[in-house]
């Protein structure tokens, strides 16, 4: 077997031409993560940079509206870029320039790890190029300034669906073009060995910042954690230091989009069979002949017929839990913590308070629920405005 | 004996690409079957894929049309059986991972022995991974065709070593598509793999004209032609068949 595997899922299927770079990737990851010098600049950068630790906000408005578990919110939104997204970047950026990269590129669908990227680039003096479909540049036009602002070329992909899909391969297209000097800093636990690996270690302060500051709260451990699944980032960073902790219920949230019985949907476990794309074995959204399918959803940043590896083992392990949230139900949360709490979460993450939202009247008052805040929701204004019939634009 | 052997015995071999189903398979039944005819010494189909990450902007465009012309794997499985009834050319497949595997590797496989397919060449099957498809590729006397890349280095050896009917040689870095200068050393690359196993050579990627043909003919045993026959089947469409013919043609002679 390759390397890379979680169990069944995982691996590097990608063309020669990117073999000896993602070997060197590894070995480069490999000695680094290991280095105290490295380890301290990124313990940096992600404290005076990035705002680190992020808070576990109480929801006590909510809590007490639903009348059920504790909802505690992880708030990375709070986090400069608006995102989860800048933890990955900041620690593989740093990894690019220490291994003598010039240039990253990267794909996006919402935005937010493209301007992560960018951010992360401009910071560090690196030129940047971000890939991102045609729909998403459309949908999510002020993201595409805010990439230009900071100094990145940003490239409307008009392939295929022209959504993530599309980014992700023009992404890969591009490195084989040019990998020599150029990183490409995936946004997700997701592509071939070791991206799945490097990504999900990055992302992991999340879940270990939670089990502190809740240890330091309550006394005790969650009983449930719920984040949006797209490629599976922000809910691998959340889920990861908790896969030992048997009790802890573990949810993934997808993509409905108009119902997982329609066709449009990016619902890949519900929908999703095993299959082998950008590089990895896991579950995706195709036909009987593994063409990829077209998927919808009105969060570009979920809009993905994918799901990182781990995630797939996850579930075929029974470990986590991966649920549906449509578009309706996700403007709907969008809405109703933006009232209730005064906080505008991205239309990803408000796939995850949906669920909260389903979940926490069931449970007991002793029982408590952590909610992913992946992101801020001002990219999703003028989105969620035209969602409800009202004619603005960015 | 697998045919494949045989299309290195007329001199350097011209190989040429079409995407099969663009415009659709009857013309692409009739494509293989002029293109023997014009000296063609091995034909690649490829079968569509929804994500072609390996191909530039006009492969990529041939795979769109032809699944939007409702192309599937079973109807080109079809359209083989039916030129095996005219020709008796070496033909490999050019398909990524998915298409195999979600189709059944095992079927996929038993699928090429009978309708008369010789290789297979999966861009996206690096060689830490080709135990994905190989014992079964083996089963069914299908040879799994090895790639190098510019990138490959000491790779080389250990893939060259393992591999089976020829090795393609990735010409340049990047995507499938015409290219007016090829630098990789070819020559050095080609002599590593010699190094490590007596194989044919094929390159491809970026060849486009009777030139570079012959420049490539002149170090390689074979000269691989994609994106300038598929811009040809683009410009005339079912009217094709004619001017493809003559550019193989020209192209044999220029690679001899």
């Amino acid at each position: 077997m390759s390397k890379g595997r979680f169990g069944a899922f995982g691996g590097q299927y990608i063309p020669e031409t990117l073999m000896n770079a993602v070997n060197e990737l590894e070995a480069a990851y490999e000695h680094y993560k290991n280095d105290p010098q490295f380890v301290a600049e990124l313990d940096a950068l992600l404290k005076d940079y990035a705002g680190r630790p992020s808070l576990l906000y109480y929801a006590e408005k909510m809590t007490r509206e639903l009348g059920g578990a504790k909802i505690y919110l992880k708030r990375e939104d709070l986090n400069h870029t608006g995102s989860h997204k800048i933890n990955n970047v900041l620690g593989q950026v740093l990894l690019a320039k220490k291994m003598g990269k010039k240039r990253v590129i990267a794909e996006t669908g919402a935005g937010q790890h493209g301007v992560a990227t960018a951010t992360a680039a401009a910071l560090m003096g690196m030129e940047c190029e971000i890939f991102m479909g045609k729909e998403d540049t459309d949908r999510q036009a002020l993201n595409v300034f805010r990439m230009e602002l900071l100094g990145a070329k940003v490239h409307a992909v008009t392939s295929g669906t022209m959504t993530l899909k599309d980014a992700v391969n023009e992404t890969l297209r591009e490195w084989t073009a040019r990998v020599e000097d150029t990183h490409y800093v995936l946004g997700s636990v997701m592509g071939p060995h070791p991206f799945p690996m490097i990504v999900r270690d990055f992302q992991k302060v999340i879940g270990e910042e939670v089990r502190q500051q809740m240890l330091e709260k309550e006394g005790k451990l969650p009983d449930v954690l719920i984040a949006c699944v797209g490629g599976g980032s922000n809910a691998m960073g959340l889920f990861y230091d908790f896969i030992g902790d048997r009790d802890v219920r573990l949810i993934g949230c997808e993509a409905a989009g108009h119902g997982v019985d329609t066709d449009k949907n990016a619902a890949t476990i519900a929908n999703g069979t095993l299959g082998v794309f950008h590089g990895m074995k896991s579950y995706f959204c195709q036909d009987e002949y593994g063409q990829i399918a077209p998927v919808y959803s009105i969060s570009a940043g979920l809009d993905y017929p994918g799901i990182g590896p781990e995630h797939a083992q996850l579930h075929d392990t029974g470990r986590a839990e991966y649920v549906s949230i449509t578009d309706a139900e996700a403007v709907s949360a969008f809405e109703y913590l933006s009232r209730t709490e005064g906080i505008i979460p991205a239309i990803e993450s408000s796939h995850a308070v949906a669920y909260a939202r389903r979940l926490a009247p069931a449970m007991k008052k002793d029982q408590i629920i952590v909610v992913n805040l992946s992101g801020r929701g001002d990219k999703d204004v003028a989105a969620i405005a035209r969602y409800r019939g009202v004619e603005l634009y960015e | 004996m697998n045919r494949i052997e045989k299309a290195f015995r007329n001199g350097t071999a011209f190989i040429p690409f079409i995407t099969a189903g663009d415009p659709n398979l009857d013309v692409t039944e009739q494509l293989v079957v002029r293109m023997a005819a014009s000296g063609a010494d091995l034909i690649e189909l490829g079968v569509p894929f929804s994500d072609p990450v390996a191909e530039g902007p006009v492969i990529q465009q041939a795979n769109e049309r032809a699944l939007a012309a409702g192309v599937t794997t079973d109807g080109v499985f079809e359209m083989v059986k039916r030129v095996r009834k005219q020709t008796d050319i070496p033909l490999v497949f050019l398909t990524y991972v998915n298409p195999v595997y979600t189709y059944g590797t095992e079927r996929f496989m038993r699928n090429c022995a009978d309708s008369g397919v010789d290789g297979l060449i999966v861009p996206d099957l690096p060689y830490e991974e080709k135990d994905e498809l190989l014992p079964f590729a083996k089963k069914h006397g299908i040879k799994l065709i090895a790639l190098v890349a510019p990138t490959s280095q000491e790779r080389i050896r250990m893939i060259a070593k393992e591999a089976e009917g020829f090795v393609y040689c990735v010409s340049s870095m990047g995507v499938t598509g015409v290219r007016s200068q090829i630098k990789t050393n070819l020559s050095a690359m080609i002599a590593s793999v010699k190094a490590a196993n007596d194989l044919p050579c094929a390159i491809g990627f970026g060849i486009a004209s009777p030139e570079q043909a012959h420049e490539m003919g002149e170090i390689a045993d074979g000269v691989i032609v994609g994106s300038a026959i598929v811009k040809i089947i683009e410009q005339y469409g079912e009217a094709c068949v004619g001017p493809v013919g003559d550019y193989v043609a020209e192209m044999k002679q220029a690679a001899l």
